[in-house]
């Protein structure tokens, strides 16, 4: 149910975005989802790859500041209401959400979420039977 | 106006004869009285009687900023305490200040050259004199103070800040004379113009300004924008404070009060002495002082020394304005900034400090300074929450050691510039 998310700092410079995924892309590790978190100084670029440790150690090597955070994904029909209704469950259970990001591919929308408690957020969507996407799947998107 | 014309357009025989006899009796005093300075002697095989004058001062040991930490906080006083009437104490590395202690006549002798400085500057019994350097711990405020009031002018001891109320009273009680740091100085300007204040309805004619770097051109700007003579004043609290050095009228040099301090130039590498009219690291050796006398204090600052009779009549050495430091300590807005404790303030946080750069920079008339650290792997978070909250624990920690504000950045690990491996540790950009 966990997945690893890359996340890489980035200082707000011309070109960085690019080079992240240049490297990325030289060590034949795809991308399936992506977002960007930034202040006026800096971001936090996070993303879900195909092999989470190789991107790791290719970005290490160029001296960027990565870490892999535990996060989890839900799937849900893509059509309006869904995600306000998994939102409420998640609400009601009292489950904080740090940051999330979505992405929707035909029938079916992925929604990354970094809840504060990781635990309780995985019961609770199981307990309503929400489906939960598996980390070998998400990194072959 | 001169305050003191035997001393301070004594012929040079006159004034070696006088740094002579109170140099001897000042070593006398502090071999006798300070076990630090006495072990130093002894290491070196000198005894007091070795000294007979001037002409022996190079055969003495130095004092560095770090025997005044070591011996913190009164290790170096050379009179027990019931002698001290009064402590001072400048910001020091690692939290820990420099404490300097006077006597009676300690204090009488520093009224005494921060009124020469006065008279000097232009300043007569009539003035208004403004003192809008801080009062407290740094010598600047109550220094200046006393000085005005043995001079017979009359004082407002407003101290530093609250840059309305300054300018209000310098309206409404017709300051002729502000005393601050030039960069104090600027940014009054620049808020009397925004309050829509011309020049003229202000009486300010001079400006005792001093306490760190300024160019020639900041000082055209400030005599222009504040319509004054802006002069440059001296010192440093382990000399006396302010008053150490101070220009006349002519602003050609700045006088040194050498009847009390005996400045030499030495070669900050080799630390030999140099030969009159050389540049190098300006040296002090404080030859009044009874409760912490100073034996040739190396104050980091380059310049060098004239000793030819100045225009003003004065025959006191004249010190050229100080162009650069021997060591890194940088003067941020009248405070003093070693990179090494910003280092320390990081090393508070984690176990290994992390790489940092300083850039200073003077925007408008303000000093700012801003602290990139690098975020390696051990201090980043991904989530934005934390990271600000570093970015501000690092403002807040330095803030509360160093009392000066900074702006941090968070900047990607090694992009700080590198030479030979040592990262680059302060840019200044201030045109000085």
């Amino acid at each position: 149910m966990l997945i690893k998310q890359l996340s890489v700092f980035l200082e707000n410079k011309k070109g960085r975005l690019m080079e992240v995924t240049q490297v990325l892309g030289e060590a034949n590790v795809n991308m399936s989802a992506f977002s960007v978190a930034d202040t006026s100084e800096f971001g936090i670029l996070r993303m879900i790859v195909s092999d989470p440790e190789k991107a790791v150690e290719v970005l290490k090597a160029k001296d960027f500041s990565v870490k892999l955070t535990d996060v989890v994904c839900l799937n849900a029909p893509n059509q309006p209401g869904s995600l306000a209704k998994a939102l409420q469950i998640l609400g009601n259970d009292g489950v904080f959400i740090e940051y999330m990001y979505a992405f929707s591919m035909g029938e079916s929308a992925n929604v990354v979420l970094k809840p504060k408690n990781l635990d309780k957020c995985i019961k609770v969507l199981q307990d309503h039977k929400m489906e939960l996407v598996k980390a070998s799947d998400l990194y072959k998107l | 106006m001169i305050w003191n014309e035997k001393m301070e357009c004594a012929s040079r025989e006159l004034m070696s004869e006088v740094q002579s006899e109170r140099l001897v009796n000042t070593v006398k005093r502090s071999y006798h009285n300070v076990p630090f300075f006495r072990k130093k002697m002894q290491e070196m095989h000198l005894v007091p009687e070795d000294i007979k004058g001037i002409e022996d001062l190079h055969k003495l040991p130095f004092t560095v900023k770090q025997d005044m930490r070591d011996n913190y906080p009164y290790g170096l006083f050379a009179v027990p305490m019931s002698e001290i009437v009064r402590l001072h104490a400048s910001s020091g590395t690692t939290g820990k200040p420099t404490v300097v202690g006077y006597t009676r006549k300690d204090l009488a002798s520093w009224a005494e050259v921060v009124t020469r400085t006065l008279a000097m500057a232009g300043v007569h019994k009539e003035d208004i004199v403004q003192v809008a350097y801080g009062y407290g711990l740094f010598t600047g405020g109550l220094g200046i103070h006393y000085g005005t009031e043995n001079l017979g002018a009359s004082v407002i001891p407003i101290s530093g800040g609250n840059t309305k109320k300054q300018i209000q009273l310098m309206r409404d009680f017709g300051s002729t004379v502000l005393a601050c740091t030039p960069s104090y100085a600027l940014y009054l300007a620049e808020v009397i113009e925004e309050m829509g204040i011309s020049p003229e309805e202000l009486k300010i004619r001079i400006g005792i300004f001093g306490a760190e770097p300024w160019s020639q051109n900041m000082r055209l700007e400030i005599e222009k924008r504040l319509g004054l003579k802006a002069i440059d004043i001296f010192g440093l609290s382990e000399i006396i404070g302010p008053g150490v050095s101070c220009e006349c009228e002519c602003q050609n040099g700045l006088h040194i009060n050498e009847d009390h301090f005996i400045p030499e130039i030495i070669d900050p590498e080799t630390h030999e002495p140099l030969p009159g009219g050389s540049y190098g690291e300006l040296v002090f050796t404080t030859i009044s002082k009874e409760g912490i006398p100073m034996i040739r204090y190396r104050t980091r600052d380059l310049t060098r020394l004239n000793y030819e009779k100045c225009e003003c009549g004065r025959t006191l050495v004249r010190m050229e304005k100080c162009t650069g430091r021997s060591d890194d300590m940088l003067i941020i807005r009248g405070v003093n900034v070693f990179p090494s404790q910003i280092e320390s303030v990081l090393l508070e946080m984690s176990e290994t400090a992390p790489h940092y750069q300083l850039i200073v920079e003077r925007e408008g008339t303000m000093d700012s300074l801003t602290l990139q650290v690098e975020v390696e792997e051990r201090f980043f978070s991904d989530e934005i929450r934390e990271l600000q909250g570093l970015r501000k624990k690092i403002a807040h920690n330095i803030q509360s050691t160093l009392g000066i504000s900074v702006n941090v950045k968070l900047v990607e690990p090694k992009t700080i510039e590198r030479t030979a491996g040592k990262a680059k540790r302060v840019i200044d950009k201030r045109k000085i």
